[in-house]
């Protein structure tokens, strides 16, 4: 009988049922209640960028300048004094050109893997999809990244290099370095939770990572064949090789990317999943 | 659709209580216990979880059911669940057990400010803390001005909220909290914070909402502000839902439960070590008129305070009272039990043996609040028996005092019952 249902306007909101249920094993992502939390992630993305760099004289130009004064050491160090071979790049492009994706994830990974306790006073009093709080310091490094890329352009234009069509990988490989981000700090965050010795060991898990990517130094150093395949483990080595290349010309990535976009995938699936497993405990012991 | 907006049953929540070794803190304990754990492996018990010393219920079983429009209040203890229940509803934990149904979207007060950034602006706070508490922006920018006005901060709107007194920051915050428009609104003792303009707008902004025909659960410690807003009262105790009863039915019952746990307070011995051997406190009890041991005690009743103890030898000028003390220390009088001349006469020896020193609180004496007492037993100028300061608390609810027919909070620690004539001097 349509002529009996009501015709009042109904607020979306109104229809809106929720199931209040222990919560039990794998929860499978819901990606639809993101989508709808979406305006969240992009507030807390614009919080963090706004917080940072608030009552800073020099405000956003740290994003800038912090790549720049990282390059002019190591050039000094790895590229003057240690003379590291460079691929017949000009040292101070060599090591930018790592440096970004690298410091793209290392900002993503530091500011994830704390996130959740930093932000425990809205995880103890409000309801919204947990995983927005990593996403959103991923994105914040993002913009970042999209602002010191401007120090890139510089130098390379410094240096009259050219990138080709290769450039058009780019974005792919940000995504890679986002999403390496986001599955270490997905696992990080949820340990930090509980265990807060997690907050201890990421500067250090940072650092050591750092060594192990091809930032300073040429990925022709590690020996080809089984070790070459076993440095590719680490997914930014994919990212790094990539990026010069994409950038600078030089040896496209091989079989090493394919390995890193493997890696990738296996930590992110383990990492949504105990996050996942997690999350429904996180307001009671955070 | 239903007819409900919410809907329980048998939602229990589990939580576990600190005992360092039960739960892995840090990296080291969770080393440590994995190996206890494989030693355990062949003892395992699946009943275990749930009996275990380790473990509380915070709430147990607990099913109702709050029809669309309703104004419910909950009242109950510290510790009797409430939060935990409030919890659950808003989806911020999970319950340990059963099932429940909610219709709408579910906003808060106790939320309020909850995700302001002090370093942010005022209008940078109200879209971040409107996205958290679940607007979305183009309703944000629609009710802006009126949040603004609402809040009173007016041209500070574009400070960081660091700079704010904390009056401003709260309005701004509620009014934020206010503009939420949910189909079920969820107050927990907002009556508790804020000064009393404050709170009067927290109320008004309560009984609009419950007139628009939303739904609204009001949890409070304050039974008058119960009484005022809810026709209906969920009584929690322990984790269980003890009673539900239309609201003056159900304060009544809170009010007299038999919470002898509270109201009541006794020493060990360790607590006596030291003190003289010869008076020996045994129990401090805050009574109703009913003579029930309680922890809340309605003020226009009046009350009773009493001391039991024992002599263990021959004291002369003994004298046994009670200091009254806000919590937050102010004393409100000091009273001894041979105050009165005729009572001094008589007891100027008391012989060893065990006795009560009541004293009783007159109707339309204290305000509404949490006191505390203390206890003194000395011989004038010669010797302390006994001192706890701070020996018991307790909760003097304002119900049926003067001046209640209006919703505020009435400065002072004492509400008499005074005598006010109205002249009119010219026509």
């Amino acid at each position: 009988m349509p002529e009996l249902i009501e015709n009042r306007q109904i607020p979306e909101t109104e229809n809106l049922v929720t199931y209040l249920k222990p919560a039990k094993g794998w929860l499978s992502i819901d990606f639809k209640e993101l989508w709808r939390y979406r305006e969240l992630i992009y507030f807390l993305t614009w919080r963090d960028i706004k917080v940072r760099y608030k009552q800073a004289v020099l405000g956003i130009a740290w994003a800038v300048l912090q790549p720049l004064m990282t390059t002019v050491i190591f050039t000094v160090i790895f590229g003057t004094l240690l003379k590291t071979p460079s691929q017949g790049i000009p040292y101070p492009l060599f090591s930018l050109s790592a440096l970004l994706p690298w410091q793209l994830f290392a900002s993503a990974l530091q500011r994830s893997s704390t996130s959740l306790v930093g932000n425990s006073n809205l995880l103890t009093k409000i309801y919204f999809p947990r995983l927005a709080i990593p996403l959103a310091s991923i994105f914040a490094a993002l913009v970042d990244f999209l602002i010191s890329f401007v120090v890139l352009i510089g130098v390379m234009i410094y240096y009259q290099y050219w990138p080709g069509w290769n450039a058009l990988w780019l974005p792919l490989l940000v995504l890679l370095a986002l999403l390496t981000a986001l599955a270490v700090g997905l696992w990080l965050s949820a340990l930090n939770v509980q265990y807060r010795d997690v907050q201890q060991i990421v500067p250090f898990l940072i650092q050591v990572w750092m060594y192990a990517s091809p930032i300073v130094y040429p990925i022709e150093t590690i020996p080809a064949g089984i070790w070459r395949w076993l440095y590719g483990l680490n997914p930014m080595v994919g990212v790094i090789q990539g990026f010069r290349w994409a950038l600078l010309g030089g040896a496209p990535p091989d079989l090493t990317l394919v390995i890193s976009g493997a890696m990738v995938l296996i930590l992110l699936v383990s990492g949504l999943y105990y996050f996942r497993r997690m999350e429904k405990t996180f307001a009671d012991i955070v | 659709m239903s007819d409900y907006a919410i809907s329980v049953e048998n939602i229990s929540k589990q939580y576990r209580i600190g005992l360092a070794q039960d739960r892995p803190d840090t990296l080291r304990d969770l080393l440590t216990a994995g190996v206890r754990k494989v030693g355990r492996i062949f003892q395992s018990n699946r009943e275990g979880r749930y009996s275990d010393p380790a473990h509380i219920w915070a709430l147990k079983d607990v099913s109702f059911k709050v029809e669309r429009g309703q104004v419910l209040g909950i009242v109950g203890r510290n510790g009797a669940g409430k939060s935990t229940l409030l919890k659950i509803l808003s989806r911020v934990t999970n319950p340990t057990e059963g099932y429940g149904e909610i219709h709408g979207r579910v906003g808060s007060l106790l939320e309020v400010g909850t995700g302001f950034h002090p370093e942010l602006s005022g209008r940078e706070n109200i879209y971040l803390n409107g996205a958290i508490l679940g607007m979305r922006r183009e309703e944000i920018t629609r009710k802006f001005d009126e949040i603004v006005a609402f809040s009173e901060v007016g041209k500070f709107i574009d400070t960081p909220v660091k700079r704010y007194s904390s009056g401003m920051y709260l309005r701004l915050a509620f009014s934020v909290a206010a503009h939420l428009e949910p189909e079920i609104l969820v107050v927990d003792e907002v009556l508790a914070v804020g000064d009393a303009e404050f709170q009067r707008k927290c109320l008004g902004k309560m009984n609009d909402v419950a007139n628009e025909g939303r739904t609204v659960l009001f949890v409070s410690h304050n039974m008058s502000a119960i009484l005022r807003l809810t026709q209906e009262t969920i009584v929690l105790n322990e984790g269980k839902v003890v009673m539900r009863a239309p609201t003056p039915e159900a304060v009544d019952a809170y009010l007299n439960m038999g919470l002898t746990k509270a109201g009541e307070r006794n020493w060990s011995e360790g607590e006596l070590a030291g003190g003289d051997p010869g008076f020996r406190p045994i129990a401090l009890r805050v009574r109703n008129p009913r003579g029930q041991v309680v922890d809340t005690v309605v003020a226009a009743e009046g009350f009773s305070v009493e001391l039991e103890y024992q002599l263990n030898e021959d004291i002369s000028g003994l004298r046994v009272g009670f200091y009254m003390m806000t919590t937050r220390g102010e004393y409100v009088f000091t009273t001894f039990d041979t105050d009165d001349p005729g009572l001094y006469e008589s007891f100027t020896s008391r012989p060893a043996g065990r006795y009560i020193s009541r004293v009783q609180v007159p109707p339309n004496l204290m305000n509404e609040g949490r006191y505390l007492l203390g206890v003194n037993a000395s011989t004038y100028r010669i010797k302390r028996y006994f001192q706890d300061d701070k020996a018991l608390t307790f909760t003097v609810d304002a119900t049926g005092a003067p001046g209640m027919h209006w919703p505020e909070k009435r400065l002072g620690p004492v509400r008499p019952d005074l005598d006010w004539k109205i002249e009119v001097v010219e026509k």
